[in-house]
């Protein structure tokens, strides 16, 4: 009997079953507990955050730092609230999501299917990109923008994330279409096909599921990016520059609701992604790092 | 004749160039974005950049002067200090949840999504929870006083001795989860018979796993190590939300150093100089990595 969790061999007496359990839901605990917090803090007053429990459930339930985080929040000197750079959030990840996932699904085909001399080579100088630290090219990505014209814009986010997302998405759909059988392309060139038919009707149609791990990841990341977004937004910095703005504001009383708000707000799109799709999610994570 | 020759030649020929030039964009992009903007920026470094590039080469005065920098060794030595533990943490709890979890655990379905949630998180969502749990004020030890242990103390986050801990806490908090889950990914890959077998042979449950299981799992811990190690030394967002690099500098990293002695103290030259020096650190320990991953794929 083949049941889906492994058989481990292991006879565990009672106490050890216990202890599992019990350092088991000790974790699940400490994953739980932030989520938590921000949560029930987002919908209390500001009085019962200062004067109160974090741990405690609101005693008078309210709405208003959710909505005071969402359009009237101070965001550096504008009273705007975190809508317009959720906005300018969406406005960023859609393009360069579709962009950066359609150019790695033609370079994963050309890769593995019409390889030639070196390609080893400019895949694994794709690859490194993944990797490097991106303070090493902020300098000349801000002049390039500059040259452009598109610094401080959604345009030259847009870019940058298609730029550097080249390398995850080449690397996912590679992986995929290398245990896709290559007589099947050849029988199809031998009849005739090219090479953006065979694209069209043999390769995509089979490209499901790594499409929707590669959506996942690009998205997650893209979504949860800082550093580039703080370098290049501009006055159209994307959610996380701007709750880190309405976090960090020196001015004021700190309204924490507000925070825990703007928090959820910023997360919420990834985490509805990982509810949705978690199991691709995972498979992403592990085919960004294990190998397809 | 003459057409009817020419015509499958001109295809052929298309049909062997096609695909490279699609790719092409994609080369010329990686080229320039990614090693050219290297090229620069160590270019950079052997200038006297300040506010803005300059081409006047100074030699290796940057260097000379990063190392001279407290600032810079204060960042490095967090960066030794976080990354150690960051990566050792995570993978005593990665590995303990994965093995626990594969006993064959009620719930199992549960709990894993649990564990791994934090990782969908951005790190300055992270940092914006963390900040506040982790403030004396109104986070745990006011929690704690109010639930009558009013000894608690927990002010690492205004302490500079300790802050750089607090760091660890919520990077650890983000990503052990997913270690467990390559971990958890490596114990399923584990052929059963062989686990049998030892058993058979009358190995105790501890001696299986120390001897057989956790060797077997050498793969996930190569991984997890160059995945851990490369997000320690990128951490930039983690520290700006949570700490801010404070008190003090207490918390900066290499990467806050990065950006801060390129943009805000006008010094480009010797940010430029320590963005070098961290992608130097990352390409040690990912270019072998890399190297035999491809490699093994390609033959």
């Amino acid at each position: 009997m083949s049941a889906p969790s492994q058989d481990t061999a292991v006879r565990n007496n009672r106490i050890t079953i216990t202890f599992i359990y019990v350092t088991l839901i000790v974790f699940a605990l400490f994953y739980l507990v932030p989520l938590f917090v921000m949560v029930a803090n987002s919908l209390k007053p500001l009085s019962e955050i200062t004067g109160g429990n974090m741990m405690a459930l609101p005693k008078e339930w309210t709405i208003a730092p959710w909505l005071k985080a969402w359009s009237t929040a101070q965001i550096g000197v504008e009273p705007t609230g975190l809508k317009p750079y959720f906005i300018n959030s969406i406005v960023m990840v859609v393009p360069a999501v579709v962009i950066s996932s359609i150019i790695g699904a033609i370079n994963g085909y050309v890769l593995t299917k019409w390889r030639f001399k070196g390609d080893t080579i400019i895949f694994g100088l794709m690859l490194f990109s993944c990797f490097i630290p991106f303070q090493i090219v902020l300098i000349p990505m801000a002049m390039v923008l500059g040259k452009l014209g598109l610094s401080g814009s959604v345009a030259g986010l847009i870019l940058v994330h298609v730029v550097y997302g080249i390398g995850f998405s080449t690397l996912y759909y590679r992986n995929y279409y290398a245990a896709f059988p290559s007589e099947l392309v050849r029988a199809a060139m031998i009849d005739g096909a090219g090479f953006f038919q065979i694209f069209w009707r043999i390769m995509l149609p089979v490209s499901g599921p790594i499409t929707v791990v590669c959506v996942i990841w690009q998205f997650t990341n893209i979504w949860n990016d800082f550093l580039f977004g703080v370098s290049f937004g501009g006055q159209d910095q994307p959610m996380t520059a701007a709750l880190n703005n309405l976090v960090q504001s020196s001015t004021g009383v700190k309204e924490y609701n507000v925070h825990f708000a703007g928090a959820i707000l910023a997360a919420l799109p990834t985490l509805l992604v990982y509810i949705v799709a978690g199991r691709y999610f995972v498979r992403g994570l592990m085919a960004g790092s294990v190998k397809g | 004749m003459s057409r009817t020759i020419e015509k499958p030649d001109f295809k052929t020929r298309l049909q062997n160039w096609l695909p490279k030039l699609v790719l092409s964009p994609s080369i010329a992009t990686t080229a320039l974005f990614v090693y050219g903007f290297i090229l620069f920026t160590l270019y950079l470094s052997f200038t006297n950049s300040r506010m803005l590039p300059n081409y006047d080469w100074v030699g290796l005065k940057n260097y000379v002067r990063l190392w001279d920098l407290s600032h810079w060794w204060v960042s490095i030595t967090n960066l030794g200090i976080f990354a150690s533990l960051y990566i050792v943490i995570c993978t005593v709890i990665g590995l303990t949840l994965a093995i626990f979890l594969d006993q064959k655990i009620r719930g199992e379905g549960v709990l894993r999504p649990l564990y791994l949630y934090p990782m969908a998180l951005s790190f300055i969502v992270t940092g914006t929870a963390w900040k506040w749990i982790l403030d004396p004020g109104i986070g745990l030890e006011n929690t704690m006083h109010l639930w009558g242990w009013e000894s608690f103390e927990f002010r690492w986050i205004k302490d500079r001795n300790f802050a750089i801990y607090t760091v660890v806490i919520a990077a650890v908090w983000q990503s052990s989860g997913f270690v467990m889950a390559m971990f958890l990914a490596g114990l399923r890959g584990i052929d059963n018979e062989i686990l049998k077998a030892a058993q058979i042979d009358g190995a105790s449950s501890w001696n299986l796993y120390r001897r057989i299981v956790v060797p077997m799992l050498r793969p996930a811990f190569l991984s997890s190590f160059v995945i851990l190690s490369h997000l320690a030394i990128k951490s930039y967002d983690l520290i700006i939300a949570l700490t801010g690099g404070g008190p003090g500098r207490s918390t900066e990293l290499p990467a806050t150093f990065m950006y801060s002695y390129t943009f805000t103290r006008n010094s480009m030259g010797v940010g430029a100089a320590s963005a070098v020096i961290m992608l130097l650190t990352i390409a040690a320990i990912m270019v072998p990595y890399l190297y035999a991953e491809t490699r093994e794929k390609g033959s």
